[in-house]
């Protein structure tokens, strides 16, 4: 475990330990919020390489960019400045539409409140990534019965959010994620909502999803129980990267 | 293309399934666009039925002839000798008794309206035998024509229903004369059933109009002469007249008033639009608001922006579709053959007329609801998609 960094030195080196092909690479990243005339710096100079399988858990006190670092990765927001390349694409300079394409067929999303449609069942739920897909009906529903069984969720199809118990919700969540198999899960505290045993039922899968199904995952945490199932934890700080564990 | 309608279907369905958790907001938004397209189906319809009382039975081959110059009945004046020219002239149907032509003339009396007591100018036409043949659709549906020469009455059935005393065997005094109700008749539901009718010679007499006609209506062997038969008339250095198709003049006569209503009803029901616009932009929103993390999230799945836009606004041009297809039908129950009367202005005469709620203007109320749920959701939907994804997933 490396040295915390005072807050005069360098930031840590976000590059990884071993040299395995990077998958995700930051360059110079800053972003700026404005309130009303106030301008709002939540990530400053941030350079960060994730390598291809890793399990990357991502730390820090409210308000230090955590979700921030999250959403840029994802494509749900842009930089103010700075580059991020995803498999060797840039995707901070896409087109809204066409970033909308490549999270489809590039990231899967898991929510620390889930994000179920209440009015669909676990099933069609799972479903809905493939509906921006070329799949037939007969292919989404294979697909979505393999996602559902990976998650151990076979026995739940046609139950609807509210019937079923939170860990089981957020496992539909990661279902839904990794349904169309992207390469990245990113996971914005995705045992914030649940009680022990089930945040450990989540992690053991998100572990499996690493280790077996080979998944880069990023994981936004608050919870260094949760951290210590992943290969690397880096600690955000009023928008930079100050330590790596 | 194919998922793109996919994701409009996914998320529409969605939507349209969350209606139940919304009814509160929905059912006002409903309420409004339902009363807007109910007020301008019907008052609309008002207009409709008196143009359609005003045009209808407007044979193509029925002539009206006043005097030059003049813009209705009232204020024309033939001679006998006139209205005999007129009747010889070439082009008019025969029948055994000779030229289907009518000369008439036309007086207004007052007459007490059932309804509220208050007397109402009624007109009272004074025709000849011809005027049954005349007037395609004419029939008496109660008692008898009126005999010549004396003092009896037909009543159309529009005046029968809104005047008081005019029931057959009934005798009411006009002026000098007790005139005794023979006949009710009908004619199509045209303006002629606003009318009371006697024989033109006996209301000259009574009111002391001398050998004086104010029109004659004929019927012609073939409707495609009528120009050439207007130009024998015009041509004819014995005459001065004005010489119409029936349905023209009925036009002319309508055109004042049913400009008025038709320009009344669409500024109200224009004003009340614009409260149903913001009923929809209010269901609309809340819509948008509490499935903002719903729609974030699809949006962070991969769905694009103009699925979201497009749905939102058919949700609401859906909710605007019942709203006006309901408003349609309740106008149609609750107007359609609503009977009244009104003042043609023409004619300083009441006009009883039914309010025709007609397929025209159904279309034209789901048209205007159309509308409204466009306005209404515009603005709902776009402020779905401008919503950064990221903030809306943090806002839920």
């Amino acid at each position: 475990m490396n040295d915390i960094a005072s807050p005069s030195a360098e930031p840590a080196s976000p590059e990884p330990a071993d040299s395995a092909e990077t998958l995700l690479d930051l360059r110079g990243i800053d972003k700026t919020f404005k309130r009303g005339s106030e301008e709002i710096q939540v990530l400053q100079k941030l350079d960060l390489q994730v390598p291809r399988g890793e399990f990357l858990a991502l730390m820090g006190p409210s308000g230090s960019g955590k979700s921030t670092l999250l959403n840029l990765i994802g494509g749900l927001d842009r930089p103010s400045h700075g580059e991020i390349h995803v498999d060797n694409h840039r995707i901070d300079r896409l087109s809204d539409r066409k970033l909308a394409t490549w999270r489809a067929r590039n990231v899967g999303f898991v929510f620390q409140f889930y994000n179920l449609m209440p009015v669909l069942t676990a099933a069609r739920n799972v479903e809905l990534p493939l509906l921006l897909t070329r799949m037939n009906g007969a292919r989404r529903r294979k697909h979505v019965a393999t996602a559902l069984d990976v998650v151990g969720l076979s026995h739940r199809v046609k139950h609807y959010p509210r019937q079923l118990s939170g860990g089981e919700q957020q496992r539909v969540g990661i279902a839904r994620a990794i349904v169309t198999d992207p390469q990245l899960l990113l996971c914005d505290e995705p045992t914030g909502d649940l009680d022990r045993k089930s945040g450990d039922e989540i992690l053991d899968l998100l572990q499996a999803l690493n280790q077996h199904h080979g998944k880069t995952i990023i994981m936004v945490t608050h919870d260094p129980h949760a951290a210590e199932r992943a290969s690397r934890t880096l600690h955000l700080d009023k928008g930079r990267l100050n330590r790596e564990d | 293309m194919i998922h793109w309608l996919r994701q409009i279907f996914a998320i529409l369905s969605f939507s349209l399934r969350t209606l139940p958790q919304r009814k509160g907001s929905i059912a006002s938004a409903l309420f409004g666009i339902i009363g807007v397209v109910a007020v301008l189906v019907g008052v609309l319809s008002i207009g409709q039925g008196f143009r359609r009382t005003m045009e209808v039975a407007a044979s193509p081959d029925v002539v009206l002839v006043m005097r030059s110059g003049a813009d209705t009945e009232m204020m024309s004046g033939l001679q006998r000798e006139e209205t005999r020219v007129i009747a010889s002239t070439e082009g008019i149907v025969q029948d055994e008794a000779g030229p289907l032509a009518s000369s008439e003339l036309f007086v207004v009396i007052n007459l007490p309206k059932r309804s509220t007591g208050t007397d109402a100018n009624v007109p009272l036409r004074g025709v000849e035998r011809a005027a049954y043949k005349v007037r395609d659709n004419f029939e008496i549906l109660e008692g008898r024509p009126f005999e010549p020469g004396r003092d009896e009455i037909i009543v159309g059935r529009g005046a029968a229903l809104e005047f008081a005393g005019l029931d057959l065997g009934n005798e009411v005094q006009v002026g000098q004369n007790r005139w005794k109700v023979v006949g009710i008749f009908a004619d199509d539901g045209s303006i002629s059933e606003s009318e009371i009718w006697t024989d033109a010679s006996l209301l000259q007499s009574a009111y002391r109009r001398g050998d004086y006609y104010q029109s004659v209506y004929l019927k012609l062997r073939d409707p495609a002469e009528f120009t050439a038969f207007k130009d024998r008339l015009l041509n004819d250095p014995r005459l001065q007249v004005r010489v119409l198709r029936q349905g023209e003049y009925y036009a002319e006569q309508s055109v004042l008033l049913y400009n008025m209503i038709t320009g009344l009803g669409t500024l109200i029901a224009l004003m009340m639009a614009v409260g149903a616009v913001f009923g929809a932009l209010n269901t609309m929103y809340t819509a948008v608001a509490s499935r903002s993390r719903e729609i974030a999230t699809l949006r962070a799945l991969g769905f694009t922006n103009s699925p979201v836009l497009i749905s939102v606004l058919t949700e609401s041009v859906i909710l605007a579709l019942v709203g006006g297809a309901v408003g349609g039908l309740l106008a149609f129950a609750a107007f359609d053959g609503f009977r009244a009367a009104t003042m043609n202005w023409s004619s300083f005469s009441q006009v009883t007329f039914a309010f025709e709620v007609t397929p025209d203007l159904l279309v034209k109320g789901v048209f205007y609801a159309t509308a409204i749920g466009l306005v209404g959701g515009l603005f709902p939907a776009v402020r779905a998609v401008r919503q950064p994804v990221a903030d809306a997933l943090r806002e839920a």
